[in-house]
């Protein structure tokens, strides 16, 4: 007969082992990133010598080395321009245009969000060649502002389906009480619904602003001059020009890196409802 | 005309583009000069013309590989934290959030991060193993065809084994507790009681990790390029279909822009038909309260 203390002494033990398995993994995941971070302060001689230790002073030698040497230091400024207005147009137009499509009802409403929700499905990468060509002729190539539009245009179909979803749950009381004030809908949008949809956007920032960051594929092919390197880019250049430097390849990682470990660590509820948003239907 | 904005960029920089890859497709070309039109001509050339016709399935079959691994290793690791981290909620935040933490990272730098730390002679990981006197494990894990996708497939679940993590700590925590203690009440072993009961309820978290597992594994790119070049590593171990893509569409001879996009084409697809039927396929066998 199982009662209630045997049952406590069954789960116990199994709890010891849970935690235990719980920490290996956490070491799995941290461990590689804590490496990195150990070594970027080493010097060169030093991790050549114990690919695992301690720094023996906490010398900023190597980040003074990646930051301008280099040049990850022109390669931060791009990426941060080439984000920021990415992710700010990217939100503004999904905003709108997810607003509309959840409290207007229109002709072809249905279709227009099952055409906008379609690209969550296409890999929109495959049309590199074309961005290629058409920015050649718009004179968007190798420029900051082409990558913008392309980054904006591509998180329009995740930050709407995010955005409409939310909206889905939100009450239209406040809206409609708006309106009876004789408010008008451009007004309603920005008084009313915006400060509304907040959490969902900044979801949408927030999960909009990594991949972004991130992405290398594009400037790969459409940035030409390594002045305007975004920090994936100029990482590779990076890596063939200073490939024995391990103390400044560690060193410019971590610069690469701390960007989104703000986010990450400001942003984690939001993360976490985001990666989750697919599951609510 | 709220729409408006967003319906344009879109349109002009992801519609526009994949339509255009597909009315490229059709045309033979010579060099960026457009020539005669071909119909599926490029299709035909790119499926039977060496060495296309030989790295296609290799690549393809390197991504079958990786989405296969990626299932059985990433995911299954990511039900397993869930289910731990459901049991025992001391710390669940913490270890959630360090869990989680390497999904941020660009999968770029995420592979150049393993590239020194697996690199042959000075790299963390071979120096471990013979620390601990594994010496005969050490090995250049990123340098020898038979490790190297191998080692794809861990580095790629290192980085995204949060996301069905929390898909399935979400869906976990969406399980009325009754229907366990029944089970429970009924003799269930506790393996049995996450078998019958709690497994078929997770089948939805199941079916949209899959389906975001397949894309990601079809999608892959940048991680393969930091692990092996554009070339996939020794031998071509890794070369997967974005590879050849870009090889193709950048690297390729005079008809580099009608065969990339007959690819291209190709690729689409295949990633689009097969996430709408795997979508509909688990779908059917979900279960609903």
């Amino acid at each position: 007969m199982t009662g209630p203390v045997a049952q406590v002494r069954r789960r116990r033990l199994p709890g010891l082992a849970a935690q235990l398995m719980l920490w290996i993994y956490a070491a799995i995941a941290f461990g590689p990133l804590v490496l990195v971070a150990l070594g970027s302060f080493r010097s060169n001689a030093d991790i050549l010598q114990r690919p695992v230790g301690l720094p023996d002073s906490l010398d900023l030698g190597n980040y003074l080395r990646a930051w301008e040497t280099a040049s990850v230091s022109t390669y931060f400024t791009n990426s941060i321009l080439v984000t920021v207005g990415a992710v700010a147009l990217c939100v503004a137009v999904s905003a709108t245009a997810a607003y509309a499509l959840s409290r207007w009802r229109f002709p072809g409403r249905a279709l227009l969000a099952a055409f906008f929700l379609s690209g969550l499905m296409i890999p929109a990468k495959l049309g590199l060649l074309p961005v290629f060509y058409m920015f050649q002729s718009m004179g968007l190539i190798d420029t900051r502002l082409g990558l913008i539009l392309l980054y904006a245009a591509s998180g329009v179909p995740f930050s709407i389906f995010v955005i409409m979803g939310f909206m889905r749950g939100l009450p239209t009381e406040l809206e409609e009480a708006a309106r009876l004030d004789g408010a008008g809908e451009g007004r309603l949008f920005v008084s009313v619904a915006l400060p509304l949809m907040r959490p969902a956007l900044a979801v949408v920032t927030v999960f909009q602003f990594a991949p972004t960051w991130n992405d290398f594929f594009y400037p790969l092919v459409l940035l030409r001059s390594s002045d305007r390197y975004t920090i994936p880019v100029g990482l590779t250049r990076f890596f063939g020009e200073f490939a024995t430097d391990r103390a400044a390849l560690f060193a410019g990682l971590v610069i690469a890196l701390v960007p989104l470990a703000l986010i990450f660590a400001f942003a984690t509820r939001q993360i976490i409802s985001g990666l989750t948003a697919g599951m609510s239907r | 005309m709220f729409c408006l904005p967003a319906l344009a960029l879109y349109g002009l920089f992801v519609v526009v583009p994949l339509v255009t890859a597909f009315y490229y497709g059709l045309f033979r070309w010579e060099g960026i000069r457009q020539a005669e039109f071909v119909g599926l001509g490029n299709y035909g050339e790119v499926l039977t013309r060496y060495p296309l016709s030989e790295e296609i399935p290799t690549a393809l079959w390197h991504n079958v590989l990786f989405f296969v691994g990626t299932m059985a290793i990433q995911n299954t690791i990511g039900l397993g934290l869930a289910v731990l981290l459901y049991r025992n909620p001391r710390g669940k935040r913490f270890f959630q959030t360090v869990f989680s933490l390497p999904y941020l990272i660009s999968p770029l730098i995420v592979g150049y991060i393993w590239s020194l730390l697996l690199s042959p002679a000075f790299g963390p990981v071979n120096f471990i193993l013979r620390t601990v006197g594994l010496e005969s494990w050490a090995r250049p894990w990123l340098g020898e065809p038979d490790t190297a996708l191998p080692v794809l497939i861990l580095v790629n679940a290192w980085q995204w084994v949060g996301g069905p993590m929390l898909i399935f700590l979400a869906a976990l925590g969406g399980i009325p507790r009754e229907l366990e203690e029944a089970a429970a009440m009924d003799g269930a072993s506790a393996f049995r009681t996450f078998w019958s009961v709690r497994f078929p309820l997770l089948m939805p978290a199941v079916g949209v990790i899959t389906v975001l597992t397949f894309i990601g594994c079809f999608n892959i790119f940048d991680l393969v390029y930091a692990l092996g070049g554009s070339d996939g590593g020794p031998g071509g171990a890794m070369d997967v279909l974005g590879l050849l893509y870009y090889r193709t569409a950048f690297e390729g001879g005079t008809n580099a822009i009608g065969e990339s996009s007959a690819l291209a084409m190709m690729i689409f697809a295949c990633v689009f038909g097969v996430s709408v039927v795997l979508e509909r396929f688990l779908r059917r066998r979900e279960v609903t309260l």
